[in-house]
């Protein structure tokens, strides 16, 4: 059985159907990307993934690791194993990078029946997960992800990826907004995270970023559903040709 | 259908009694009683219709007929002082009788005195004679009044000109739940000479037993250029009452920095007045409260510009669940020659539930031309993408809401400027809320 299996999956956003009839399965040490245009629901696909509230499933089913993943609430999915990074990472004032972060590792940690880390512990385990992703301790010290740039927010999520060592990681859009230093320093993150022990659902609009990480199965997405479905020369294709074609197919 | 009633209470006997009590001591003392009972029965028990009381009523007080004369259970072991300030003096109070065997005052340093405020009224010095009663103006304050008439201990704090104490000095007033509600009445007077600086810290805390009613009354004059840091921490059982009254009066160029924790009480009332009367002095009265179950806690302030080039700044944040209850009344007034006159106030509350209420009226007055003052006032729910963010990386719905509730007051304590104050309190916020087995007041 594959780490992560959708079948048949339906979803509604305020009424309105997003996601109709997805089937995909991502398998351990698989990088899977899925590519579509704006308003293809893939992001939608994504929080559906990791729980938000608000999206509501009609039909379908998730099985995450055996698991029937839909009946978990959003924080018992991520103990579980899955981890999404946001498109927007949220601002929290008040609490600060360290303190979430080692609320969320123990979090975890606790769930597995591994000892929790005391602040101190914590810091020395994070220093070198920072190092190479280039956060600087001011950063960590910091409220969650106030006042920090595009590429300081997104370089977050990929740290918390790191600390957190998902079974399966959603990145939604995490290469949107970055200059080509930035998204290098973020798929050098993610290629360190690759493992055969790991599955990756990469989301993204484009092509761009599979240059860096590259991924093992390309996903077209279109008006809900995954319209499809081939090796990396599909991504080239697509970034040759556009989604028109593909939008098309569904449409007819 | 709950038949209307129209007993009295305090009891006409009671009051008599006090009356009585009041003229067997010293006259300079009796004639202060004598007016606390008068404004009291002028204005007597305070209800809806009294803008003052308009969102605070105290019907449920008045009700359980509180007794004055209810028998203290003994308390032998002192309450664990606040992480972090362990170093503090400590004087301690049961149900409003001092308790020396609980008390700690090693060490005081030259130049500051620390007395029960009977043992000082059988020999007034200056400063008692000066300021007891003088600093708060008992006009639409009739559960201070009372404080006036009835009070039988309290503590009398004075530091001599240019004093300065390195280590707070803790009030601790326990209200001991017995088998019969008992009400008692602090009184606190601290008094700062010239320059002087000093930490005072007021807790007031409960014990499990019947309910308690503490009315409790400080006031603290500072001289110029004085540094004075007064903070307050009422932590009772769910049965218990607190009605306290703070008033200060700032000479020139004073600073006054003032910090209301209230995490627990049946109904709690922090009312603070400050007069600015002298140019360049500076008052911070800020807050925080949590409120669960049936909780009511109110917050009523009075700033009032009467010298110029004063400043004011006033932040009250509460968390408000359950079926509880916040009020925030803050009113700063600027008289008409307190011009150039800088005065911010702001109210912030979080709800967590749909029974959940916060009435928030927040108040300026100016008669005066050349001033800059702003108020606000905000109330939302728990930030739904915050909560989110928390739980997509596994932290569990009770922890998340602890922290963004902790994010959320922070915005308040970080304006204690005590740095071992502001952690001692935040401490017992923390664990006030930790503590809370319930799921945090939410829906």
């Amino acid at each position: 059985m594959a780490l992560l299996e959708i079948e048949g999956l339906r979803a509604r956003v305020e009424g309105k159907e997003i996601l109709k009839g997805v089937d995909l399965r991502v398998e351990a040490g698989a990088v899977h990307a899925v590519m579509g245009p704006n308003g293809s629901g893939k992001s939608t696909l994504a929080h559906v993934i990791a729980g938000r509230p608000g999206y509501e499933v009609t039909d379908g089913s998730i099985t995450f690791d055996g698991r029937d993943l839909l009946s978990l609430g959003a924080d018992e999915r991520a103990r579980a194993g899955v981890f999404l990074a946001f498109q927007y990472p949220v601002e929290i004032p008040g609490v600060t990078n360290t303190t979430f972060l080692r609320h969320a590792l123990n979090a975890q940690r606790a769930e597995r029946g591994e000892p929790t880390l005391d602040p101190i512990e914590f810091v020395r385990m994070l220093r070198d997960k920072m190092r190479s992703l280039g956060v600087t301790e001011e950063l960590l010290k910091r409220p969650v992800n106030v006042g920090f740039s595009g590429g300081e927010k997104k370089r977050n999520e990929i740290l918390q990826m790191a600390v957190l060592e998902p079974r399966l990681a959603v990145l939604d859009e995490t290469d949107s907004g970055l200059d080509i230093d930035a998204l290098k320093v973020v798929a050098d993150g993610v290629n360190a995270l690759r493992s055969p022990a790991r599955g990756m659902l990469l989301i993204t609009h484009y092509q761009r970023v599979l240059s860096y990480v590259v991924p093992d199965h390309v996903h077209v997405f279109a008006g809900g559903v995954i319209v499809a479905s081939g090796d990396k020369d599909l991504a080239r294709e697509l970034e040759e040709k556009g989604y028109a074609d593909f939008a098309a197919a569904d449409a007819a | 259908m709950r038949a209307r009633t129209t007993q009295s209470w305090p009891t006409d006997e009671r009051l008599i009694a006090a009356e009585r009590a009041a003229a067997a001591g010293p006259a300079w003392l009796a004639e202060t009683r004598r007016q606390g009972l008068r404004i009291f029965r002028d204005a007597g028990v305070p209800h809806a219709k009294i803008e003052a009381w308009k969102y605070t009523g105290v019907n449920g007080l008045v009700g359980i007929g509180f007794d004055p004369h209810a028998p203290a259970p003994e308390v032998r072991i002192p309450p664990p002082p606040l992480a972090g300030l362990e170093d503090a003096y400590r004087v301690v109070f049961v149900n409003g009788r001092f308790a020396p065997l609980l008390s700690e005052l090693d060490g005081l340093a030259e130049g500051v005195a620390v007395v029960p405020l009977t043992t000082a009224a059988a020999d007034p010095p200056e400063a008692v004679r000066a300021h007891l009663g003088r600093v708060l103006d008992l006009d639409g304050m009739p559960f201070a009044a009372l404080n006036a008439a009835f009070w039988t201990e309290g503590c009398l704090v004075t530091l001599d000109d240019g004093c300065t104490l390195s280590r707070p000095i803790h009030l601790v007033s326990i209200a001991a739940g017995g088998d019969a509600p008992t009400m008692f009445a602090p009184r606190t007077l601290v008094v700062f000479g010239r320059g002087a600086r000093a930490t005072i810290v007021e807790s007031h805390l409960g014990t499990d037993g019947a309910p308690t009613f503490s009315n409790a009354v400080s006031e603290v004059v500072a001289a110029e250029g004085a540094v004075v840091e007064h903070y307050k921490q009422v932590q009772g059982c769910e049965a218990d009452f607190h009605v306290g009254a703070s008033a200060v009066s700032l000479g020139a160029g004073a600073s006054y920095d003032g910090f209301a924790l209230t995490l627990g009480g049946r109904l709690v009332r922090n009312e603070t007045r400050v007069t600015l009367a002298s140019p360049g002095a500076e008052c911070r009265i800020n807050g925080a409260y949590a409120a669960f179950g049936d909780s009511h806690v109110d917050n009523t302030t009075l700033i009032d510009h009467v010298a110029a080039g004063a400043t004011s700044r006033e932040t009250f944040m509460g968390v408000v669940g359950d079926s509880a209850r916040g009020v925030f009344q803050g009113k700063t007034l600027v008289r008409a020659h307190a011009q150039k006159t800088d005065g911010h106030m702001l109210h912030k509350a979080l709800l967590l539930s749909s029974g959940a209420e916060v009435d928030a009226k927040p108040e300026l007055e100016i008669y005066a031309d050349d001033v800059k003052c702003s108020h606000g006032a905000t109330a939302g729910k728990l930030d739904e993408t915050m909560l989110f963010y928390l739980l997509s990386r596994g932290i569990p719905r009770g922890q998340a809401r602890r922290l963004l509730i902790e994010a959320f007051l922070a915005g308040a304590l970080d304006e204690i400027r005590h740095a071992n104050v502001r952690e001692a309190l935040r401490g017992a916020l923390m664990k006030s809320i930790g503590d809370a087995t319930r799921d945090l007041g939410c829906d």
